[in-house]
């Protein structure tokens, strides 16, 4: 049979996979933005550990996509947690380091006029520097999204659904047909957020910062 | 058991290196020519921004469509992968050089090829040489799904450590890779610092 | 208005301000001003709180203002900077009116306080209100951010060098301004500047500091018939009105210093990177033992030079030198007579001190006829 033929065979399985795929990547970039960006504001606050917390985040990265569903796997088990908590730690380094130096790049001036007026230091973050980097911050999130649709392909191999699983099946069949299956749906949906959430970091921009944003 | 870790890892080098080596050598030339032809560049950044934003096993699938499986597939999509650093370094650099530069080369008489090798590519090599260190680091932590297309490298170990549950195999294939990581990511950044200062 | 008792400043090891008391009035204009690193931008801003004093007191109004909440104290006195530091997420209007809303002022009160200010400094509201930051010249940003220091009516203002970074013409339009803005709001200013001509044309009051100390307080015409000391006097410069007799001046006193030599046996390629990275069209060349050897330019280069080869072979030695402690006139004959741009000033033992370019010698003698030049 013809792909498109198959495609409309597995109509439902496909589909299904793909809203497992997208609530795995939404739950974990809900989750990451609403740990990272909070951290990284306080990080703005407290520079002395910056550093390090940076680094540790940093080196999560490093570790492997399979290494850390293994680790999960084995610590916690199968399904979609174990799935979330690994793609929810990945997550956290892009959306938290460009919290970090969106807001700590604001230029001086804008701080020393906000505190020489009278803010108080909440007034000058949410006034202040929290609008002139969310172009930053969204541009961090957007990497993020991304990454985590990248590595939610994985997640199938735990148990967790997803696209992944359809590769993956396709792979250990030597089937073509649910190789794209799993594939192209994937790939078209990095493509889809990663032009929405880059409109969204367009239409965020506040209209007096655009001429400078390169 | 410690022969397998150690083929392991030669194979997981040997797969990183070939592929960073022929990214490197192909994402440079893309960035020269991204630089001198002044339509194609955003052609080739549009196209080496794709290929990242595939999702790898996806694209590692769809390689093995085509390659079947095994190593060659894993490098091909290794080389894909690792493009857009290095070409979007060697592009940013080459046109960051500062003009005054490159008009007192091409009033001394250089052509573009000398004046490529002899200013601009020595200038801008902190840049690409930052690149190549991310396309590096990166790899290395992607050639660990080699082993759902049939290739060689620590995934293998990895991977049978997941099948059977076994928390000793994970970390013995893992521990490398993290390893080799963040051994080549500090040591290529200063030797980075080190190509900037000499520059400036 | 503001009363200084004793106040002294640290930073590790070294003073700041030491021990320094005055008062300003209030609907004065006073101005600190003295040279670099005299203390008059802490000064500035111990009045605010943001910089603390290590010890003495500060009075405004009679309180002591460590008494007062840090935020509220500064919300109502108005502080402009010099990089003006205007909100650039925020509209004219909504930067103008910062403060106010801040104090939960009503909305419309808001805007007519906008529109009252803009026209005090004919700025229409309709063309202007809605404008971003991003879209104004620079005099008309400093203008706005004049303006959203007075918006909550505070009785002083503080100006941190505010026309520093504008062009002289900009400049001397905007301190007509503020000198008008301060008579007819009857507001206290306390203002720094490094610029004497700015301070003689807007102070009621100088305060003139150095090294932490104030060497004399006094109104403009006081300080120009009775400069307390030296310093003032050099400050004072060209506006003293006795001539003195002209100081005796030597060519080291219109030299630039910062001047980039590289040894005769580098390569041309180096010589043009650095004058590449330095911004400059030529080098000084000197001898292993560092006297001097010659000069090269860019043009020989580009017309001349080989990739590779020594630049030793491209010098040439028309560039006229002199001795520092040679006089400034002969200094300034030879630079005439000459065909370059600029003359080499040497040191006794023939090692480079410096150069006299054109338009060094230019400035300089603009300066001391004229006062500051740009």
């Amino acid at each position: 049979m013809s792909f498109t033929e198959f495609v409309s065979k597995n109509y439902n399985e496909i589909l299904k996979s793909l809203v497992r795929h997208i609530e795995l990547v939404g739950i974990s970039i809900l989750i990451g933005i609403l740990i990272s960006i909070p951290l990284g504001i306080f990080l703005t606050r407290h520079k002395r550990v910056a550093g390090p917390v940076l680094a540790l985040a940093g080196t999560i990265q490093t570790i492997p996509g399979l290494v850390m569903l293994g680790f999960a796997l084995v610590l916690i088990g199968i399904g979609m947690l174990p799935a979330i908590i690994v793609l929810t730690l990945y997550a956290i380094l892009p959306i938290l380091r460009n919290t970090y130096t969106g807001i700590t790049e604001v230029d001086k001036s804008y701080t020393e006029a906000s505190r020489g007026i009278g803010m108080t230091n909440m007034q000058t973050l949410f006034k202040v520097e929290i609008p002139i980097a969310l172009p930053t911050i969204i541009t961090g999130i957007r990497l993020s999204t991304v990454y985590i649709v990248s590595w939610a392909t994985l997640a199938g191999l735990i148990g967790a659904g997803g696209l992944g699983d359809l590769i993956w099946t396709g792979l250990s069949t030597y089937n073509t047909k649910y190789i794209l299956a799993g594939a192209v749906p994937s790939a078209i949906l990095a493509f889809i957020l990663n032009g929405l959430i880059g409109l969204l970091e367009r239409i965020l921009t506040p209209r007096g910062l655009r001429r400078s944003r390169i | 058991m410690s022969g397998a870790l150690l083929e392991g890892i030669l194979e997981h080098m040997a797969i990183v290196s070939i592929a960073v080596l022929i990214s490197s050598v192909l994402g440079i030339i893309m960035g020269i020519i991204a630089y001198w032809v002044r339509f194609l560049d955003s052609v080739i950044l549009w196209v080496s921004e794709v290929l990242q934003t595939i999702p790898s096993l996806a694209l590692l699938a769809l390689l093995m469509i085509i390659f079947g499986l095994g190593d060659i597939t894993m490098i091909v999509g290794l080389v894909l992968y690792a493009l857009l650093p290095i070409v979007r370094n060697t592009y940013t650099g080459l046109k960051n050089v500062s003009p005054h530069l490159k008009d007192a080369a091409r009033g001394m008489g250089m052509s573009k090829m000398q004046r490529l090798f002899k200013v601009e590519i020595p200038l801008s090599f902190p840049l690409i040489f930052s690149g190549i260190k991310i396309a590096l680091v990166n790899s290395l932590s992607v050639a660990v799904m080699g082993v759902l297309i049939g290739a060689n490298g620590l995934g293998t170990i990895i991977y049978c450590g997941i099948q059977s549950r076994n928390m000793m195999n994970i970390l013995m294939g893992a521990i490398p890779v993290v390893i080799m990581a963040l051994v080549f990511d500090f040591g290529m950044s200063k030797i980075e610092k080190k190509l900037i200062k000499r520059t400036k | 208005m503001i009363k200084f008792q004793n106040v002294s400043k640290s930073y590790g090891h070294t003073a700041i301000l030491k021990n320094i008391s005055f008062d300003i009035n209030q609907g004065e204009f006073a101005v600190l001003i003295g040279p670099s690193g005299c203390g008059k931008t802490t000064t500035l801003k111990t009045i605010n709180r943001l910089i603390e004093p290590d010890s003495g007191t500060i009075f405004i109004d009679g309180k002591d203002i460590t008494k007062e909440n840090p935020v509220e104290l500064r919300r109502s006195i108005g502080y402009v900077i010099q990089q003006i530091g205007l909100f650039p997420n925020m509209t004219v209007e909504q930067n103008i009116s910062i403060v106010p809303k801040l104090l939960k002022y009503p909305k419309e009160k808001c805007q007519e306080i906008v529109r009252d200010l803009l026209a005090l400094v004919d700025m229409p509201y309709e063309e202007n209100a809605h404008k971003y930051p991003t879209e104004l010249s620079g005099g008309q940003q400093q203008r706005i951010g004049v303006l959203r220091a007075l918006a909550a009516s505070p009785p002083i203002i503080l100006m941190d060098e505010p026309f520093g970074a504008l062009d002289p013409i900009t400049r001397e339009s905007l301190q007509e301004e503020i000198k008008q803005i301060q008579k007819k709001l009857k507001k206290t200013i306390v203002f720094v500047t490094h610029d004497m001509d700015e301070a003689i044309r807007l102070a009621d009051t100088i305060i003139f500091m150095d090294n932490g100390k104030i060497v004399q307080m006094a109104s403009p015409e006081e300080m120009l018939q009775n400069p307390a000391d030296s310093i003032v006097k050099s400050f004072l410069g060209k506006h003293m009105d006795n001539g003195d007799g002209a100081p005796k001046l030597f060519a080291e006193d219109f030299m630039k210093t910062k001047v980039f030599k590289v040894p005769k046996t580098s390569r041309t390629l180096e010589c043009i990177k650095l004058m590449s990275s330095k911004d400059v069209n030529s080098l000084v060349i000197l001898n292993d033992d560092d006297t001097y050897f010659g000069t090269v330019t860019i043009e020989d280069i580009k017309a001349l030079g080989k990739p590779g080869k020594e630049i030793a072979e491209l010098v040439t030695h028309d560039v006229i030198t002199v001795g520092r402690k040679e006089d400034a006139q002969t200094a300034f004959d030879r630079l005439l007579s000459s065909k370059s741009n600029y003359i080499i000033v040497l040191n006794e033992n023939q090692t480079v001190a410096g150069l006299i370019t054109r338009t060094s010698m230019a400035k300089a003698l603009g300066e001391a006829l004229w006062g500051e030049v740009l």
